[in-house]
């Protein structure tokens, strides 16, 4: 499903990402992990299509797809879905609004009629329903004054909304309580499907416990340094990173 | 001078706010026969305009003394707007379609006029209009039609163009004409007071409620002149009323004068809303043509828990300069101001309001959003004074400005006299661009870039849209659509 081969990328000057190669195949669920700034949400930004990433070496494919030659939106409407780190405020535009403009742009593109309000509320209240979350989410502004967890949340309901075919979540389950963590989980698992793939970038073992990934990957200085496993991230857990770590990160080296 | 306005009372046809191509899609001439007065001012064109009109001998005098005024006056310089000097004398400040004797229906209104407010989305034939909006139509400086008069004065309710009530309602206009903005208010409204040609007039007597939207449509057509319209609005005591004005304008290479005055008079416990959707002609991109509008609006909350709501939606015009403003005179009055305005491309706007707290526990609301694009400029300039004796008087005002991107500005001017230790006012602004991030949020859930950067517009419009009519809503939303097309990238 997704082919990432020598994937090199930079922020303005700055290497970021130094060669990364991935292949998640459909059905799966892959987990990556990784130090802070090793280039996990760069990763996953690169993947959606965030503007000033850019590639300086490396391909992606994504259903047979150059995936790097599509718009951001081309990338959504085509299955491709971020849970975003830092979800982003939308002041004054309610949830309720953004869900079914996402929606219905994506089933125009695949030429699927677009649901009217009435039906977009029984599908998107079945979804709440799946997700333990309360109606009021519907009508708050997109994540303005939502708690941290609120936010991963809510990310998750676009994601049960959308239904993609390569979710990646970026550090969905970090600052979640133990319930939001299993409804997390819960609204991934609902989502697993032979013909779809999820990407997880975590720190943390406990997600694991709920979603059992079937490879997981260490990110370290803009590289995949070690892939295992789900026992791999019971290992990480008990040790750390540092035996894993490249002697030199991208930005020390010299560039060509 | 050029101008349709349709009075009308309801609802406006989507096709207003349908989707084009960076176009300004209102810009069409209407081929008619035109009847002018000589391009300039002196007192003989003030004397031919009154005649025309039939005016009794009071309008002329008060117009004259205008007129006399205007002359002693300078063009105001104090606001943020630039243009090259107007030349009053190159102006025609009569403008009228030729076959017009007054129609008095529907049948004997010219079909190329009906026709150009079909193309507007206005349909003045009220079997196709929409039940619950009452329409006055005004064409350069004559109104045109005006629909369900009838209906409307078996309630009491006058609603008729301005030039009518002179005749028929000299008593109340009268009593009313000037006592909100006087001919010596300012440069522009001492100007219109002399040579304003048409608007719309409207009572509602005691205790009735307006049962449809009341509304007046605008139009200029003619080449080089000006428009000059006057509305005034009585809601007599306990009577409320809802009233929406819009506004276009052919596409023209030179620039038109727009200089209205609007006086709203709500007695005790009487309530006017006013809402306007101002799309006048904005100019192409490099800023060549485009309206001048310089415009005075102000309403008097003459009694107690009198309330007066103004509410506007600012997209055309190459300058807009207005500042809708209420006097809180009654005890307990209320008034408040509600304003989009967005420049895209070399636009310009000052615009704001005033709110004179006079009455005791009078309280005032002030939401402006301010939008800039391109090199548009636009200021919000809001005075908040509380006069000694209005105890426990309260303002809140907000204003907020979005940046969409490097060349544009925003400015906020607000002014603040407090003479009564007891009022409470505060002022909270803001200022933001609008954020790659939060477009590339909304892209990656599949929504276009032009899509992304409406959801956030609208978001940041929200309170200011929720006061409008329903239908009205809507129609804003996709006029500002169309208006932020290429805005982006
Ligand atoms: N816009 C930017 N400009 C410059 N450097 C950036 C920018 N965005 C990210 N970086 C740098 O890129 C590196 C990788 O960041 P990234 O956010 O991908 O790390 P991460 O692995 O997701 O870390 P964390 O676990 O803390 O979320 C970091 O050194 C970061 O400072
Ligand atoms: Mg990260």
């Amino acid at each position: 499903m997704l082919h990432i081969e020598n994937l090199h990328v930079s922020i303005g000057d700055k290497p970021i990402l130094a060669g990364i190669d991935l292949d998640v195949k459909a059905g799966e669920v892959h987990a990556i992990m990784g130090p802070n700034g090793s280039g996990k949400s760069t990763l996953a930004q690169v993947l959606a299509g965030r503007e000033g990433y850019v590639v300086t070496a490396g391909c992606v494919r994504y259903l047979d797809r150059d995936l790097l030659a599509l718009a951001p939106e081309e990338r959504a409407r085509a299955g491709v879905f971020l849970a975003f780190q830092y979800p982003l405020e939308i002041p004054g535009v309610a949830n309720v609004q953004l869900l079914r403009t996402a929606l219905n742009s994506v089933r125009r593109s695949r030429n699927e009629t677009e649901l009217d309000a009435m039906d977009f509320l029984d599908t998107v209240k079945g979804k709440l329903e799946l997700l333990g979350m309360d109606d009021s989410f519907l009508y708050r502004a997109v994540n303005e004054g939502f708690s941290g967890g609120e936010k991963k949340r809510n990310e998750i309901l676009q994601m049960a909304v959308l239904e993609p075919r390569l979710a990646i979540l970026d550090e969905t389950d970090s600052g979640l309580d133990i319930d939001a963590l299993k409804t997390v989980a819960h609204g991934v698992n609902a989502l697993k499907h032979p013909g779809r793939a999820v990407i997880l970038v975590t720190h943390y073992q406990r997600l694991l416990n709920y979603i059992v990934p079937d490879r997981v990957h260490v990110l370290a200085g803009g590289r995949i340094v070690r892939s295992g496993d789900a026992s791999l991230a019971l290992e990480l857990e008990e040790r750390g990173y540092g035996w894993l770590m490249p002697e030199s990160s991208p930005q020390t080296e010299a560039r060509p | 001078m050029n101008h349709a306005e349709v009075r009308r009372a309801e609802t406006r046809n989507p096709e207003v706010a349908q989707r084009v191509t960076d176009e300004y899609r209102w810009g069409f001439v209407t081929d008619i026969e035109q009847e002018t007065v000589p391009k300039g001012l002196n007192e003989d064109v003030i004397r031919l305009i009154s005649a025309k009109k039939n005016e009794p001998e009071f309008m002329l005098e008060w117009r004259l003394t205008a007129y006399r005024h205007w002359l002693t006056l300078r063009e105001p310089a104090w606001s943020t707007v630039h243009h090259p000097p107007i030349d009053y004398q190159a102006i025609h400040y009569y403008a009228a379609p030729k076959t017009r004797t007054q129609p008095k229906n529907l049948s004997e209104v010219d079909p190329e006029l009906l026709r150009t407010y079909e193309k507007l989305g206005i349909p003045l034939q009220e079997r196709e209009a929409l039940a619950g909006v009452a329409v006055d139509a005004v064409f350069d400086s004559v109104s045109v039609a005006t629909t369900f008069k009838d209906k409307l004065e078996s309630l009491g309710i006058i609603f008729c163009p301005f030039s009518e009530a002179v005749q028929k309602h000299s008593g109340l206009v009268r009593e009313y004409l000037g006592s909100v903005v006087p001919y010596t208010d300012n440069y522009f409204a001492t100007l219109n007071s002399a040579v304003f040609t048409d608007g719309s007039f409207v009572y509602v007597p005691k205790g009735v409620r307006c049962p449809m939207e009341l509304s007046t449509y605008f139009r200029i057509n003619a080449k080089n002149s000006g428009q000059f319209e006057r509305t005034l609005i009585i809601a007599d005591e306990g009577a409320s009323v809802s009233y929406l004005e819009g506004c276009t304008a052919p596409m023209r290479d030179e620039n038109q004068l727009h200089a209205a005055v609007v006086e709203l008079v709500a007695l005790k416990d009487a309530r006017i809303k006013y809402s306007t959707v101002q799309n006048w002609y904005p100019g192409d991109r490099e800023g060549r043509g485009g309206i001048y509008n310089f415009v005075t609006k102000r309403g008097d909350c003459r009694g107690d828990r009198a309330h007066i709501s103004w509410t506007q939606v600012e997209t055309g015009s190459a300058i807009t300069w207005k500042y809708p403003s209420c006097i809180l005179r009654g005890d307990d009055s209320v008034g408040e101001f509600y304003s989009v305005a967005l420049t895209n491309h070399r636009q310009q706007a000052d615009t704001g309001t005033k709110m004179i707290h006079i009455g005791k526990n009078s309280r005032s609301t002030i939401v402006s959003k301010g939008i800039s694009a391109g090199f548009g400029s636009n200021a919000y300039r809001g005075l908040v004074k509380v006069l000694p004796g209005a105890a426990n008087a309260r303002n809140h005002t907000q204003c907020d400005s979005l940046l969409m991107s490097d060349h544009c500005a925003a400015h906020t001017f607000p002014y603040i006299e407090v003479k009564n230790p007891t009022a409470t006012v505060e002022h909270e602004a803001t200022t933001s661009k609008i954020g790659d991030d939060q477009l590339f949020y909304l892209r990656s859930r599949g929504l276009s870039e032009e899509d992304a950067v409406n959801l956030i517009v609208n978001g940041f419009c929200k309170e200011v849209f929720k006061e409008l009519p329903m239908e009205f809503a809507v129609e804003a939303q996709k006029l500002l659509a169309v208006s932020l097309e290429g805005a982006i990238g």
